[in-house]
């Protein structure tokens, strides 16, 4: 039934409407005399209050609000990946092409293009019992996806009929499910309501990592498949560029990528450079398996407030299909800001620095519908959706309630230094402060397919920069050369630690990523530096020609040797550490 | 759209309170709609709605609320959203900071009557800005490299030179081998009129002012006015670059004027304060400014804007720097301390970053060395700097050689390659070779940042000369 209520409010992007009763929360609603997308947020008797996802210039009081009979969805099936949508999931290509350059107001893009054909291969047979999440046919998406048409939630019971091999729209019915309620026709556009998490089997544990390609990500502080992690970053420390080098080379299925709030410019580099990106997995472009939303800061707030869950909700879809995706949300404190803007609209008492008394739990309620999951359905598969949350603190104050928050929920923190930024070491991920929770339960994913020792080195590593900071105390007050020798050899290989592992540059070719194995290499080369140094060191070497061993200017280039030469490389290097050192 | 507009006149206004009117009893009004008012006295004011509540509406008046009064004043709600009309022949004039005229020129014939406060540009629409602006100045060219359609803003302080900075920066601006027409936008809010006398002299006395358009809003002007004049600026701006295809630079200052005027129109609403009082829109409304800057796939012009902003106690985690800095790619520090050692301009090149950089140079923009060299010299700096706190506390001697090496190099870098009078307009390929004569201080192999290559074409190369 619809609902037709009159304005009597407006204040900038929220408005209040009479004659509503009948209307429910968080229903969608259209406002105006140019069908405004809104939301409803608040019921009091006869008024309902909506924050509209539209600039609302020019609307008066009087005018129409009418209701949708459903809650703020959005549309899955054929035809998502690939695309480039706004926080309310419209595609910026159609809306380009209906509004030309910039966007107008009330524009009518259907997330799904609804004619296009797409070729539908059942699976599934007349007669099969199957329950939700099972899969009834596949539809070749993209080159990199191959579409899973499941049972929807709620649909479970016995095939009816399915349509045989052959070219379908998304509204036209595959399949009739006869089930408790009835039969149902099931079509491959299914509609979500975004707030809502899909439902799955049961939560895994995480146990193996995300693999990145980042050295200081994978070896230090690794996310987990299925896992959160936060980047907080203080401006111009290179949060956005460690974020795109994640969407880049994440070895995962899909990769959502939400611009929340951010900058037009920094998007279009997003949406330039995407689609001309080649999977290092398959060759085909990374667009094939990536879908891009973006809600630039001048775009409306109301919508940027909804991005986030028009994000996860379509990584959800695709991993009941089975997929692992990485989601990157940039940036979440965009997001709570638009939370906060909204609040104050509506008057509500606010919570710590004005943000609503709410923000610690929508962002836990965001961060749990990440995880490694079993999926739903008969066969169920193990698939995952990972988080990287980036955090924007104001004035790089990580003790500010949205940082703190996000904190207290993610498991990885990867802590990008402002001071890192200004000496040129990218990414600048401050080893000390940085932490992850997921290295005991990766453990033995890394012992199991990279090296037996590889905790040991990475904890040895890891030893040698603490041990770096305690030192350079010391060397601020007495001067490097009081320091005894072996001290010294150990301030020179945490040196190496950080400009010739840590340090990684993103517009390399080659050191752009890194594999495992190469990372694992790389440490053990440096580590196995210290160890032959301290022993010349203490057979009597003078520490000033060991630390200027020619051998280490090799050390120092080790990153930009390719894949295919390093392993050959990595070995002479090594004899020749020993060898200079033993000389020295 | 609603199509049927009465003119609707009112006499019903129930209250002012600081920047704020509310009249009641008012019909058909809409938000943002503009109102234009007469006062008891018959002067003629404008302003804008900024809510509605059945029939009674709120009025944000522009030109102050001094002498209004609840029996007398008239309103009259014109239907129509700010606008403002725009023509080619705005080039050259002198504009106050809602669009009227200033200079004793005849007002402007419109092309076109543009919604001021214009539309989000289509992400898909904008292209990624990489073409280089030359700027004359070391620092930003060879470290904070500019580019057409990026928003830069100029971090300064109180007593800072940042005027002289952005005059310079003003007149020396130039694309590389491109001859499209070049215009400036220069937006004041809230300066005295010394500074604005400053820069009105500086474009005369340097022909420039043939070029510019002059939105014009002094400290002793309403507050409020200020909250339209970058609208003024920008929505100018987007009519010549996106209809008439020019390179348009807009100069926005001082956006700390801007934000202080959002908050008093803020706190005179009663409205939940943010952070120092700010509103929590504030980050909203700040990006509906600078995001009108870019490009446009398929379109010749751009709008590159250089806001500049004087930081509250030099504070750099001030809201209103904090805020910027996230929409903004990137800023230009001024440091208090390079100005106090005497060096002009003082940019101080560590907190300052260019977020466009990498796609405006390299070997077929600027020169093939540009990233490495910049890289370089901002890591041996950085350095420099710290050994600088490190000697302070053990001596000069007890470092060794080649952090004495590093502490040179930090010196020449301030006195040589920072340094510049303010009518010096170096190419950017004197900017990268001055590069390369300071980073010869260093021993060869702490060069790590700059390939192999380049060490041998260009450091060899300095040595021969």
């Amino acid at each position: 039934m619809i609902i037709k209520g009159n304005i009597i409010k407006i204040a900038g992007p929220v408005i209040v409407a009479d004659g509503m009763r009948g209307t429910q929360m968080f229903e969608m609603v259209k406002v105006g005399n140019n069908n405004l997308i809104g939301e409803i947020i608040e019921l009091e008797g006869d008024t309902a209050t909506i924050q509209v996802y539209e600039e609302t210039a020019g609307i008066q009081p009087g005018e129409v609000v009418e209701s949708t009979g459903g809650p703020l969805s959005v549309e899955l099936g054929p035809g998502v990946m690939g695309s480039i949508f706004d926080g309310i999931q419209r595609p910026l290509e159609i809306i380009k092409e209906a509004s030309g350059d910039f966007i107008a107001r009330g524009v009518d893009a259907p997330s799904v293009n609804k004619d296009k054909k797409w070729t539908f291969k059942p699976v599934a047979k007349v007669g099969d019992i199957v329950k939700p999440g099972d899969v009834l046919g596949e539809v070749q998406e993209t080159t990199a996806v191959l579409q899973k048409i499941l049972v929807p939630p709620m649909h479970g019971g016995k095939i009816k009929s399915i349509v045989s091999s052959g070219e379908y729209n998304v509204l036209e019915d595959i399949a009739e499910i006869e089930t408790e309620d009835g039969d149902k026709k099931v079509q491959m556009l299914q509609k979500w309501p975004v707030r809502k998490g899909r439902p799955y089997e049961d939560k895994l544990d995480p146990d193996v990592p995300l693999v990145t390609g980042q050295r200081a990500q994978d070896t230090f502080f690794s996310v987990a498949k299925g896992g959160t992690a936060a980047i907080p970053g203080p401006f111009g420390s290179g949060k956005t560029v460690t974020q795109q080098q994640l969407a880049k080379w994440a070895d995962a299925d899909i990769v959502i990528y939400i611009g929340c709030g951010e900058r037009g410019n920094e998007m279009t580099e997003v949406l330039t450079e995407f689609p001309y990106l080649e999977d290092p997995k398959t060759g085909n472009p990374l667009m094939d398996r990536t879908v891009l939303i973006a809600n630039t800061s001048n775009m409306p707030v109301a919508a940027r407030e909804a991005c986030v869950y028009t994000g996860i909700t379509i990584a959800e879809y695709y991993r009941d299909q089975g997929y692992d995706v990485a989601l990157m949300a940039d940036s979440t404190s965009r997001w709570a800001e638009a939370m906060r803007e909204i609040s104050g609209r509506l008057e509500e008492m606010p919570g710590e620095e004005g943000y609503p008394a709410y923000l610690a739990s929508r962002l836990a309620q965001f961060y749990e519908r990440a995880g490694r999951v079993n999926t739903l359905g008969t066969d169920s598969k193990i698939a995952s959706i990972s988080v990287v949350g980036a955090v924007s603190p104001p004035g790089g104050d990580l003790s500010e309630p949205v940082t703190q928050n996000t904190l207290r929920i993610c498991k990885v923190f990867w802590a990008l230094d402002a001071s890192l930024a200004d000496k040129r070491h990218f990414p600048s991920i401050d080893w000390l402060q940085s932490y992850s929770l997921y290295i005991d339960s990766i453990q033995g994913w890394w012992e199991k397919n990279v090296a037996p020792d590889w905790r040991n080195v990475r904890d040895e590593a890891m030893v040698l920069l603490q041990k770096e900071s305690e030192l350079q105390e010391i060397v601020q007050l007495v001067g490097r050369d009081a320091l005894p020798d072996t001290e010294q050899v150990t301030l020179e290989t945490s040196r190496m630690l950080r400009e010739d592992f840590l340090q990684q540059n993103a517009f390399d070719d080659i050191d752009t990523f890194c594999t495992p194995e190469k990372q694992y290499s790389m440490l053990k080369t440096i580590l196995l530096f210290q160890k032959e140094a301290i022993a010349a060191v203490e057979d009597g070497a003078n520490v000033q020609s060991v630390v200027e061993l020619p051998v280490k200017e090799r050390i120092g280039k080790m990153k930009y040797i390719p894949e295919n030469e390093f392993s050959d490389e990595i070995s002479k290097i090594q004899n020749d550490i020993t060898k200079e050192c033993s000389e020295a | 759209m609603n199509t049927n507009i009465k003119t609707r006149e009112y006499t019903t206004v129930s209250e002012v309170a600081g920047p704020l009117m509310v009249v009641e009893g008012v019909e058909g009004v809409s938000y943002s709609e503009i109102v234009e008012i007469q006062t008891p006295s018959g002067e003629q004011r404008s302003g804008q709605v900024l809510e509605v509540n059945k029939d009674v509406a709120v009025v944000q008046v522009f030109e102050g609320t001094i002498d209004l009064n609840t029996k007398t004043t008239k309103t009259r709600f014109t239907g129509e959203t700010a606008k403002i009309g725009v023509s080619k022949d705005m080039i050259g004039r002198i504009f106050n900071g809602i669009g009227r005229p200033i200079d004793g020129g005849p007002e402007i014939i419109a092309d076109d009557e543009l919604d001021i406060n214009g539309s989000p540009m289509n992400p898909v629409s904008r292209e990624f800005p990489e073409e280089f602006i030359q700027t004359g100045i070391s620092t930003i060219d060879g470290m904070n490299t500019l580019v057409r359609g990026q928003k830069l803003p100029i971090f300064s302080g109180s007593g800072l030179p940042h005027n002289d900075f952005a005059a310079q920066i003003t007149r020396q601006a130039k694309v590389l081998g491109d001859d499209s027409d070049f215009v400036v936008i220069f937006a004041a809010m809230g300066i005295t009129h010394e500074e604005a006398n400053f820069f009105m002299n500086d474009f005369e006395r340097t022909g420039a002012i043939e070029n510019v358009t002059v939105f014009m809003n002094l400290a002793d002007d309403p507050a409020i006015e200020r909250i339209m004049t970058p609208k003024m600026a920008l929505t100018t701006a987007e009519y010549f670059a996106f209809e008439l295809d020019m390179q348009v630079l807009v100069i926005l200052t001082d956006m700390t004027n801007y934000c202080e005027a959002l908050r008093e129109i803020s706190a005179a609403r009663g409205e939940v304060p943010g952070r120092r009082g700010y509103p929590g829109y504030m980050y909203t409304d700040l990006a509906s400014i600078y995001e009108r800057a870019g490009r446009i796939d398929g379109k010749k012009g751009s709008i590159t804007q250089m806001p500049i902003l004087v930081m509250p106690q030099d504070d750099i985690t001030h809201p209103i720097p904090d805020l910027t800095g996230y929409i903004t790619e990137g800023q230009i520090v001024l440091s208090r301390e390079l100005f106090r050692k005497g060096i002009y301009p003082p940019v101080n090149v560590l907190p300052s970053l260019s977020r466009l950089m990498s796609g405006g140079i390299g070997g077929d923009k600027t020169r093939d060395d540009h990233s490495g060299v910049s890289d370089q010299l901002y890591s041996a700096y950085a350095e420099g700097r710290d050994l600088r706190d490190l000697v302070a506390v053990v001596g000069e001697e007890a470092l060794t050689e080649r952090d004495q090496k590093f502490l040179k190099f930090a010196e020449a870098f301030e006195s040589k390659f920072i340094t510049q009078s303010k009518d010096e307009d170096r190419t950017i390929f004197e900017t990268l070779d001055l590069g390369w004569e300071l980073l010869e201080i260093l021993p060869k192999s702490e060069l790590k940042r700059v390939k192999e290559e380049f060490i041998e074409k260009y450091l060899s190369k300095s040595d021969d000369e």
